[in-house]
């Protein structure tokens, strides 16, 4: 299964991650950060994450990590 | 667990002074991945602007240096005259490279610098206040043309990238936008290769990035990318205006 990470702390709540997931896996966050930012939150949907990595390409704080939970390390 | 994306560790950690939604973000990254990827990290060398990227120098583990305002190509010039051995890039706003350091710009893409521009080009000066650049489009409101801009009172937007495209000493110049994934993969595409002519000793090379700033559009992160889709690019089309 594939699943990406946000780094809350980092994340600045510009939205872009949201807007460009072809799947709508991501929300805005209930809970603020420590800088007073309700960031991005990876959720389940009906389909699952297909690594298309739309969401990470746009981040503009490189905030989101796309992790295949399949896949083993071995390679990179 | 395999991670399929992470971040280069080109790019450091600090949060970025960045508003949010900013391009200079995304295009920051891009430059830490060409740079892995090319496997030049000990030869590069960067020279930061004035203007909202001052500082880029914190987030980027390689060697940079900072320039007076619009005079990153000269300072790069010296030290690439100097050092032919390092791969030199300068990362400039449109202020920076097309308002205080016309000249600098012009004379050395007029030159044939072997040199990489990376010109991020939001049409207004962010780190001021907002102000209305030369790249400022026709009708675009920013705070001192708070009716858009007018062409009888402010002249017609500067099309700097076609200008330099003249120039003999210019080996390739291409326009793309970071406004959705398909234009950052092909601005990614396009730094490299303004890398790589570099490495290949071709000559001056350039990249005019088109970047939101929602902050001086006084738009949202999500408004700011939709004007460059269905606004910007229309007045200037993306695409490689030199290859030779
Ligand atoms: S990788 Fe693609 S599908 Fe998965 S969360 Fe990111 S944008 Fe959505
Ligand atoms: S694109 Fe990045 S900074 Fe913007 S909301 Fe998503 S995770 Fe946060
Ligand atoms: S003012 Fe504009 S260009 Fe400067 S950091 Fe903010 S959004 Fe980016």
């Amino acid at each position: 299964m594939i699943r990406i990470k946000i780094d809350t702390e980092k994340c600045k709540g510009c939205g872009l991650c949201i807007k460009y997931c072809p799947k709508g896996l991501i929300v805005e966050s209930k809970k603020l950060n420590k800088r007073g930012v309700y960031p991005a939150e990876f959720v389940r949907g009906k389909d699952e994450c297909t690594g298309c990595k739309s969401c990470a390409i746009m981040c503009p704080e490189a905030a989101i990590e796309i992790i295949d939970d399949e896949k083993s390390n071995d390679k990179k | 667990m395999k991670k399929i994306f992470k971040k280069s560790p080109l790019l450091l950690d600090p949060v970025t002074h960045y508003c949010p939604g900013c391009g200079h973000g995304i295009v920051h990254r891009l430059v830490c991945e060409v740079i892995e990827e090319l496997n030049i990290t000990e030869k590069v060398l960067a020279i930061a602007p004035v203007g909202c990227a001052v500082l880029a120098y914190d987030y980027w583990d390689f060697d940079t240096t900072e320039a007076a305002h619009g005079r990153p190509l000269a300072v790069a010039t010296g030290i690439k005259r100097m050092r032919p051995d390092l791969i030199v890039f300068t990362y400039q706003g449109d202020g920076d490279l097309a308002a205080i350091g016309t000249a600098e710009t012009v004379h050395a893409a007029n030159r044939g610098e072997d040199l990489t521009c990376i010109f991020v080009n939001n049409g207004v000066y962010g780190m001021t206040g907002g102000q209305m650049a030369p790249t400022t489009l026709l009708g675009q409101r920013t705070t001192t043309c708070k009716s858009g801009r007018d062409k009888k009172r402010d002249g017609y937007p500067l099309k700097i990238s076609e200008m330099l495209a003249v120039l003999d000493g210019v080996c390739y110049i291409e326009r793309t936008a970071v406004n959705k994934p398909k234009n950052v993969i092909l601005t990614k595409k396009a730094i490299k290769r303004a890398f790589v002519n570099q490495i290949e000793g071709k000559g001056f090379s350039m990249v005019e990035i088109i970047s939101q700033c929602p902050t001086y559009w006084a738009l949202t992160p999500e408004e700011a990318v939709d004007k460059i889709e269905n606004e910007i690019i229309k007045e200037t089309p993306l695409g490689v205006i030199k290859d030779v």
